[in-house]
């Protein structure tokens, strides 16, 4: 559920990686309310795994540059406190998911975590079978990690960084080897989370016509900079921004263009397959023809 | 006859120690020239279908026959000069330190005369828009730009077949069109394309046939129309058709909209000839009514038809 509460607030935030020329985030001012399922779009390069790693301190902590302005998640400032202190407010799935998997076996990959909390073993292994148990890989726990399929070891990231109980979980482009299916269900179960367990979600990805379903606010960066805000159907209605930054719109909010473009509306502008159905059944109901 | 490029008869990988079985009794057959898209859930077995036909995996069973040459009889370097493979990850495969020595790798491993290596180098760098980056460390590079470069390195080769593993991955929608657009010309240029994709949309739009691949069998083979007109099937191996024509099929049968629509300009075109006609229709009823209110001399027909 989104609340009024704030819980990401970014102001006046400006990074440059170490001996880089130009800045990878500029003049970044923006909220993020506890409960809210937040989407980042943007074309390659344009800072979204920049963005993704100021969120749980990677970036400065890690990686050095220079950061202007402040970032503080859960009451906390990113520039004043550890990653690992960090790390039990947020958890991040990174892009490649080779790039985060180190153990040799599936159970103890999810389990490092915890374990690196210093919990009970009871409590470890119930959180270790919690979080497989969620991406679907339950039966997987002996197998090696390296042994998994390159979806597999996308689910594996993501249970890593669940049994790890976040507020806030950051997912880097998290689905981009994943089926169709499999796709919707990471969504699907991120979605579970933000509702059942009011954890925030933040999420880079370029599946437009996912973020268009389950996102409440979409954000697209463009070129280090945050230059449109909005909720999906906002988003996606404005179909020549999306054509110069390179974002995909939706396949049916691509035929609401289409239609338009050759003087045929729909009743409402739609970003889901539900929506556009409802408009075309209109159509042919009344035979609605905007002026134009 | 078609000349075949590609043929696998009764194919089984078992992966070991596990003994995972990736592939389950394959049979198919590829003729030159195809564009063919393989389609299936992670796990599905493309991967090692695509391995298996470019040598780096040998059949546990059954066989597979590379233009005529089985990949249980030669190596992968004797097969190179036929078919290549572009792995999922690009970064998998670069490793030389500029541009232009990556892409020469192959040639000199094929003993070519200097000259002929230069050659081939320079013809590839020129088709894939590769000269601003000769002298630059592959790894460095953009996605799309590494990505580039490893299909240039593939092409030094010159095979006759390439084959593509999902590549678009870290890629954005721009990328992914780029890069398809760099397989289709290749096609067009006579070269066998196998591509294995999660982007529907991608193969709605490329792609000339679809293997549906599930759990190491092949599940469906046939137009990209054919098969993604059976979403049930579909879904067995966690595919869902490109949105568009998950919306054609949504639509109620009533309204007549043919279920295989597999692009926007495909589903809009037939949306607006269908209100043109209904709208046409409107019109020779109202002209009738008008020729009826003339004969008849009647006012109140004549008021409704105009």
């Amino acid at each position: 559920m989104v609340t009024k509460e704030p819980y990401i607030s970014i102001s006046n935030m400006s990074y440059r990686y170490p001996d880089a020329k130009h800045y990878a985030l500029e003049e970044l001012n923006l909220t993020i309310y506890k409960g809210e399922f937040v989407v980042i779009l943007g074309e390659h390069l344009a800072g979204k795994s920049t963005f993704c790693q100021i969120l749980n301190g990677a970036i400065p902590n890690f990686k050095g540059g220079e950061m202007k302005g402040s970032v503080i998640v859960g009451g906390l400032n990113t520039q004043e406190v550890s990653v690992a202190e960090l790390a039990q407010k947020v958890g991040i799935v990174l892009q490649d998911p080779e790039a985060q998997l180190f153990t040799t076996k599936v159970i103890s990959e999810v389990a490092f975590g915890p374990e690196n909390l210093c919990l009970d073993v009871d409590e470890i292994l119930e959180r270790v079978r919690w979080a497989l148990q969620v991406v679907g890989l339950a039966s997987f726990e002996e197998r090696s990690p390296t042994s998994l399929s390159g979806g597999q070891k996308q689910r594996l990231a993501i249970a890593a960084a669940l049994a790890m109980r976040p507020e806030v979980l950051v997912l880097d482009e998290a689905t981009s080897q994943l089926d169709p299916v499999g796709t919707m269900e990471v969504f699907a179960l991120v979605q579970e989370l933000n509702k059942k367990y009011n954890v925030t979600i933040i999420m880079a990805t370029h599946k437009s016509e996912e973020a268009a379903q389950f996102a409440d606010r979409i954000l697209i960066l463009h070129q280090y900079r945050l230059i449109a805000e909005g909720v999906p159907q906002e988003v996606f209605q404005n179909t020549k921004l999306l054509q110069q930054v390179n974002i995909r719109s939706p396949q049916v909010s691509q035929l609401a263009t289409y239609l338009e473009e050759r003087s045929l509306c729909l009743s409402e502008f739609p970003v889901t397959i539900e929506q556009v159905r409802r408009g075309i059944e209109q159509l042919f109901r009344r035979g609605e023809n905007c002026e134009l | 006859m078609r000349t075949l490029a590609i043929k696998a008869e009764t194919l089984t990988y078992v992966y070991q120690p596990y003994g995972v079985v990736a592939l389950d009794e394959v049979s198919f057959e590829v003729g030159e020239g195809e564009f063919v898209a393989i389609i299936g859930q992670n796990g599905a077995g493309k991967t090692t279908l695509l391995k298996n036909i470019v040598g780096l995996l040998k059949p546990t069973r059954g066989k597979v026959l590379v233009e005529d040459l089985d990949t249980n009889q030669f190596t992968v370097a004797e097969l190179s000069m036929r078919v290549g493979l572009v792995l999922q990850n690009p970064d998998q495969q670069l490793f030389a330190q500029t541009v232009e020595d990556e892409i020469a790798f192959g040639p000199r491993n094929l003993k070519l005369p200097d000259s002929e290596v230069a050659s081939r180098v320079e013809k590839v760098i020129a088709k894939l828009n590769l000269e601003c980056f000769r002298r630059e460390f592959p790894l460095g590079l953009a996605i799309g730009d590494r990505l580039k470069v490893v299909i240039a390195s593939v092409l030094a080769m010159r095979p006759h077949i390439i084959l593509l593993d999902e590549p678009t991955m870290g890629q954005d929608y721009q990328g992914h069109h780029q890069t398809m657009d760099i397989a289709r010309q290749l096609h067009q240029e006579g070269h066998t394309i196998v591509i294995a994709t999660h982007h529907m949309d991608l193969v709605a739009e490329y792609a000339q046939r679809v293997i549906v691949l599930c759990q190491g069998k092949i599940l469906l083979d046939d137009t990209p129309a054919a098969v993604f007109s059976q979403p049930e099937v579909l879904r067995r191996t966690h595919i869902a058709p490109p949105q568009i024509t998950q919306l054609a099929q949504s639509l109620p049968p009533s309204l007549g909209f043919s279920r295989d629509a597999l692009t926007v300009v495909e589903l809009g075109e037939a949306v607006l000839d269908k209100v043109n006609r209904r709208e046409s229709i409107t019109k020779k009823q109202k002209l009738t009514l008008v020729e009826k209110a003339r004969d008849s001399g009647r006012y109140d027909l004549f008021q409704e038809g105009r």
